[in-house]
């Protein structure tokens, strides 16, 4: 299966999720990021969902974190391209009333 | 129409894709929606991870399913011999997890009970957990 890819643009790192989120790929996603956060390079995260179709309550907790982890930095997350089934996973946790959503990409 | 499918996987996380593509392709000759399917995949992506992460504590272990395909109904039990859970009544609300560290986000069982039609939850301290699960295709919801 495809990984993940990273991008760092000025104070934000990208990443262009891979075709299922779940916790066999949530965790090293997770040290990915917060990686690059802890080195002072960036403080907002973009998901990119533009390529993913499934999602489960991993993917959602690893969101979650991200967020709570940059928020007292002043950073912010955003989520791309979510669509269909993502898009209902997310609005059932919630997570959309504290991170930015966008359909497009 | 009567139909099973027994498997028996290692707790391994790389095999939670792989029991949630067996169960929906099993599922597959019941022409369930693309809502449906993700539904199942969902609920049985949430139980396998469950028994992997805290029926094991990310240790080895067997994970047994059994899919059991009657007419429009499927019934998905996904059970472990592993630690068990405390307060399965706790354990089964909305954000409650016994994980924070790990970044958990204590909505597994939340969503078996939304994606699915019933969902039953069994289990013994240091004997395992049994979660037994039921849609039907076709159903509307």
């Amino acid at each position: 299966m495809r990984q993940a890819q990273y991008k760092i643009e000025e104070e934000t790192i990208k990443i262009k999720l891979p075709e299922e989120l779940d916790h066999s790929n949530s965790t090293d996603i997770r040290k990915e990021i917060d990686a690059t956060i802890y080195s002072g390079k960036v403080k907002n995260v973009e998901f990119d969902f533009s390529e993913t179709s499934f999602m489960d309550s991993s993917g959602i907790g690893m969101i979650m974190g991200r967020y709570r982890l940059v928020n007292p930095l002043g950073g912010k997350v955003a989520l791309l391209g979510v669509k269909g089934n993502i898009g209902r996973i997310i609005k059932l946790s919630g997570l959309h009333k504290i991170v930015g959503e966008s359909e497009e990409k | 129409m009567r139909d099973i499918l027994k498997m028996e996987i290692l707790s391994r996380p790389e095999n939670e894709g792989f029991a949630r593509a067996s169960v929906a392709a099993f599922v597959a000759r019941l022409n369930p929606t693309l809502e449906e399917i993700n539904d199942i995949k969902t609920a049985v992506s949430e139980a396998v991870t469950n028994s992997v992460v805290h029926g094991y504590e990310n240790g080895e272990g067997t994970i047994f399913m059994e899919i059991v395909i009657e007419d429009k109904v499927v019934h998905i039990k996904i059970a472990d011999e592993g630690m068990g859970i405390d307060d399965v009544e706790r354990a089964r609300e909305p954000l409650f997890t016994t994980k924070p560290e790990e970044e958990r986000s204590g909505m597994g069982f939340t969503f078996m009970e939304i994606f699915m039609d019933r969902l039953e939850v069994e289990s013994a301290k240091g004997k395992g957990t049994s979660v037994h699960m039921v849609k039907k295709i076709g159903g509307g919801k």
